[in-house]
């Protein structure tokens, strides 16, 4: 008797969307305790995958263990879909699971991004997948891991207070950009992951569910639908996003979208143009008429014909 | 709890080990010593109960293994105490306080206690700047304003006496009687009912604690805060505190007025220790 | 303009793919086979083993070929392939005992039972370069094989008796005998930890930083230890013993229960160190500390700086990153690192310009602050 007689044969090589079943199952497990204790890391057993630690693996992961073959999917990476890692991404989960793909934000089921939010508030049973670096958020003041797992189990957050405290003291105002810390649910405090400034506010009262996956960190969080995410700040010195008055996207005229400043070698100037580029193609194809249209919510009929 | 009584202390103990049925006839103040000869438990504090009344000074005087220090520590939650309650008036319902869980013990004591140690390293972080160190106790207060933070730190620091200009400097650059200061600022950001002083003065110069003294008897005096005082020196009790518990191998071997201690001591360590004051 | 197009992501990677194979099949020299890597380039191998956590030469072989050589990234390959493959069944204890020894050393003693079996290691080699090797044929290379199996034939070589595993006794149960060594814990005290399956959390037990130290990256486990050895730390270790041999992978036998079955066996180097006496308030006496390092294949710095770490590891109140075990288990795993470290090459436009946006705002408000 051969040990390969005391093992079933496998139809393929791979499982749907590469990771076996019982690891999406522990995925999934960890997500659902995440998903009941709003902006609480909780660990998993991160398994390798063919892509390196630190390039995704987390939000992968946490997409992995959701993805089913009705769902359509969307991957940005800094706001764009054709970015690098986006694109190898995508390879990877499409060569994996065969599932449709699309630019549109407002068509995706589950939109894994690196680094953005959407420009399109995202709705109800729409799910983003964000990829963590490093999800501690008190890592700012306290380098052991132990240390700040008390910090969050003691509600002690001083110590950051301290931190925000001391840098305005020093610079005039709060030198954090993006990544900002920010209260889940009048409770945790979280890393948004490194978001800009900009796209906090789309995790406030969000309609959409949001996973958080750290894979080399071995961590997931999450920020639920129509949960509260208020970012750290005094009083009497309100949170402010980036300034970009004045400016506007050279390409589909935008004045109120997070813009990239671009380097033109043809006429060695610099311009602008919108860092979510399926929104600015929408814009410029016409389908979506105005940011009112934009924030409304509402799905043009021919999108959600598809 | 009678109505100006703000803390009561029942029963307190600390030991480090599992103790035996002989150790309480090995260890006190009777044999001289904190740790039990058939089982190695150390017996830092043993059956201590007072209370302490609003706006009254109590003085904690012993010497080194008396447990003074593990007292105070055990009141700010510092040290786990083995045994005992403790109850501070309009707290928890009247409930035992070391029942509390972690957060809640740290939130009582970030609004209702202050503590100023011997060793300035345990009481102010040198990383960050005096004003920082006065914030932290507002900001655990959940006082969330900047300017009111930055305000509240000012006065504070000025009224213990702190050049203007010290806001923003850090801790390790100034002397010992400055960071004394300090922690004494800090302790009284929130306006607790209750301060915590453990050896203040003790590694200062004595001009400089002569200072540090009038200090606090002149802030005690115009906010009437309860204050706890451990020294070693009965000096500093005679100076400071309104009654006193003398303590010896952990126990409370004498407890009265300090003037009737300093005047007609009992018990034959008090009168010891008395007789040793300069 | 010059707007990237969503396209141009996709040719990108497909051309650079393009590139790495070209780079590595150009040029005159015949394709590396697996088994010249196996056979020449064993320690390599070895390496990419214990560091990809995957016992299988082949595997390994070819993780260095498609790698070009490149250790950590052979390494990567070769665990990725892991987390695809099933668990069949969870083997018994290794018995480390009962090795058939290929090298076996001890500095802790001038003679021990069994005797020390130097075996093949570079230890007392001169490090001088052999430029006959860029020359070396087919037809020499028969000749030098036949020549060195004529002279080991004509060796006063000592019987297969002499090498049985249970002349080889452990130096540690000699110093525990003589009561110079804490008692052994009980065998089987509960399951140890499997960090592929389950979140370890820190502060890890003892299973769970082994099994991690087991698969790091060889560099970082010897520059942790390193700086152990030379006063970050108070180890002052001996090397109790050093074994490398073939250990025999054993299950319980699939249905005759209380019997098992040898799959085969695999190459392990196992190192234990004694190191600074302590007294220890559960014990009477002092007694020596030992630390445990073991790992795939032939890998001695590797093992013997595992078993500093283990023992520097197990202090209460870590004052140097060697005895912190937050410190070493989180930063030296190869794979970990090296993605986290060639992460900040992905595009990091969207937060950079977030910071210039900070910066602007900082500087505007200096520039008020010095108008007052």
């Amino acid at each position: 008797m051969k040990l390969d007689d005391l093992v079933p044969p496998r139809s393929s090589p791979y499982n749907f969307a590469f990771l076996d079943e019982g690891a999406k199952r522990e995925i999934r497990r960890a997500l659902l305790k995440a998903v009941a204790i709003p902006g609480h890391q909780v660990p998993f057993a991160s398994p390798e995958l063919p892509i390196a630690r630190g390039w995704g693996t987390g939000g992968l992961q946490v997409t992995m263990s959701l993805i089913g073959p009705q769902d359509v999917l969307k991957i940005i990476d800094q706001g764009c879909d054709g970015s690098v890692n986006a694109v190898n991404l995508r390879k990877l989960l499409v060569a994996t699971t065969g599932v449709r793909t699309t630019y549109d934000s407002r068509e995706a089921t589950l939109l894994q991004s690196r680094h953005r939010l959407p420009e399109i508030p995202m709705q109800e049973g729409q799910i983003a997948v964000l990829q963590v670096p490093l999800p501690e958020p008190l890592r700012l003041v306290e380098p052991s891991e132990v240390e700040t797992r008390r910090m969050h189990a003691d509600g002690d957050y001083a110590r950051m207070w301290v931190s925000l405290y001391e840098d305005v003291v020093q610079n005039g105002a709060i030198s954090l950009a993006s990544g900002y810390p920010c209260r889940v649910n009048d409770s945790y405090i979280m890393s948004p992951s490194p978001i800009p400034r900009w796209d906090i506010r789309r995790l406030n009262q969000s309609r959409q569910l949001t996973l958080l996956g750290a894979g080399r960190e071995k961590r997931v969080y999450a920020v639920p639908p129509y949960t509260s995410v208020q970012p750290l700040e005094f009083e009497d010195m309100p949170f402010t996003v980036e300034d970009f008055s004045g400016m506007s996207c050279v390409r589909c005229g935008s004045t109120d979208t997070f813009l990239d400043e671009i380097y033109d070698e043809a006429t060695g100037t610099s311009f602008r143009a919108c860092s979510d580029t399926g929104y600015c193609d929408l814009v410029r194809s016409g389908q979506v008429a105005s940011p009112a249209e934009r924030d409304s919510g509402r799905v043009p009929a021919e999108a959600a014909g598809e | 709890m009678s109505s100006d009584v703000l803390l009561q202390a029942r029963g307190i103990g600390k030991r480090y080990g599992a103790g035996c049925e002989a150790c309480a006839e090995l260890t006190g103040p009777q044999a001289g010593v904190n740790r039990c000869p058939r089982c190695g438990t150390v017996h830092a504090l043993c059956d201590v109960s007072f209370d302490l009344h609003e706006g009254e000074i109590l003085g904690i005087v012993g010497e080194s293994g008396s447990g003074k220090s593990t007292l105070v520590q055990c009141l700010y939650f510092d040290v786990d105490a083995s045994e005992g309650e403790l109850r501070l008036r309009g707290e928890a319902d009247g409930e035992n306080l070391f029942d509390l869980p972690r957060s809640r013990k740290r939130r009582v004591r970030g609004r209702l206690m202050g503590m100023v140690y011997q060793n300035p390293l345990r009481g102010l972080r040198m990383d960050i700047t005096s004003g920082a160190n006065v914030a932290e106790k507002l900001l655990e207060a959940d006082v969330f304003n900047f300017r009111r933070i930055r305000d509240r730190a000012a006065e504070l620091l000025a009224s213990t006496e702190i050049p203007a200009g010290y806001l923003d400097a850090f801790p390790r650059s100034l002397s010992g009687g400055m960071q004394q200061r300090i922690q004494i600022a800090k302790a009284l950001a929130n306006n607790p009912p209750l301060v915590l002083l453990d050896e203040v003065t003790s590694g200062l110069d004595v001009s400089v604690q002569a200072r540090v003294l009038d200090l606090i008897r002149e802030l005690q005096r115009e906010r009437g805060m309860s204050m706890i005082v451990v020294s070693h020196d009965m000096g500093v009790i005679r100076l400071l505190a309104d009654r006193t518990l003398v303590l010896k191998n952990g126990r409370v071997v004498e407890r009265g007025l300090t003037d009737q201690i300093l005047e007609d001591p009992q018990h034959p360590y008090s009168q010891l220790l008395v007789h040793s004051t300069l | 303009m010059g707007y990237v197009a969503v396209q141009g992501g996709i040719t990108a990677i497909e051309n650079s793919q393009k590139l790495n194979r070209y780079l590595r099949l150009r040029g005159s020299s015949a394709p590396l086979t697996v088994t010249q890597i196996i056979e020449q380039m064993g320690p390599l191998v070895d390496r990419v083993m214990s560091e990809g956590g995957l016992y299988s030469p082949f595997h390994a072989a070819l993780a260095v070929k498609q790698a070009s050589g490149d250790p950590i990234e052979a390494s990567f390959l070769l665990r990725a392939y892991r987390s695809t493959l099933r668990r069949l069944v969870d083997s018994l204890p290794v018995r480390t005992d009962r090795m058939r020894i290929q090298r076996r050393i001890s500095s802790a003693f001038k003679t021990i039972p069994g005797g020390q079996v130097l075996g093949s290691t570079s230890d007392y080699e001169q490090r001088i370069l052999d430029f006959s090797l860029a020359s070396e044929t087919e037809e020499a290379r028969y000749e030098a094989v036949r020549d060195l199996e004529h002279a080991m034939e004509q060796e006063d070589v000592p019987g297969a008796e002499s090498m049985d595993p249970e002349r080889f006794r452990k130096v540690v149960d000699l110093l525990r005998d003589q009561g110079l060594v804490p008692p052994a814990p009980p065998v089987n005290a509960g399951e140890p930890t499997d960090i592929t399956q389950e979140s370890a959390e820190l502060p890890m037990d003892r299973s769970g930083r082994l099994q991690m130290l087991a698969r790091a990256e060889t560099g970082g486990v010897l520059a942790l230890a390193y700086s152990s050895m030379r006063g970050y730390g108070q180890i002052h270790p001996t090397i109790g013993e050093l074994r490398v041999g073939h250990v025999r992978v054993r299950i319980p036998h699939p249905f005759r229960p209380g019997q098992a079955v040898t799959l085969g066996s695999v190459v392990v180097t196992e190192v234990e160190i004694v190191a600074s006496a302590e007294r220890r308030e559960e014990e009477e006496k002092p007694g020596f500390t030992l630390g445990y390092g073991a790992c795939f294949g032939h890998n001695e710095v590797k093992a013997i700086s595992m078993a500093v770490l283990d023992r520097s590891m197990k202090t209460d109140e870590p004052h140097a990153p060697a005895e912190d075990q937050e410190f070493v288990l989180l930063h030296t795993d190869g794979i970990e690192s090296s993605g986290f470290c060639s992460h900040f090459k992905l595009p990091h436009y969207v937060t950079f310009q977030a910071d210039l946006d900070r910066l602007r705002t900082l500087q505007a408000v200096a520039a008020m602050g010095s108008d007052e």
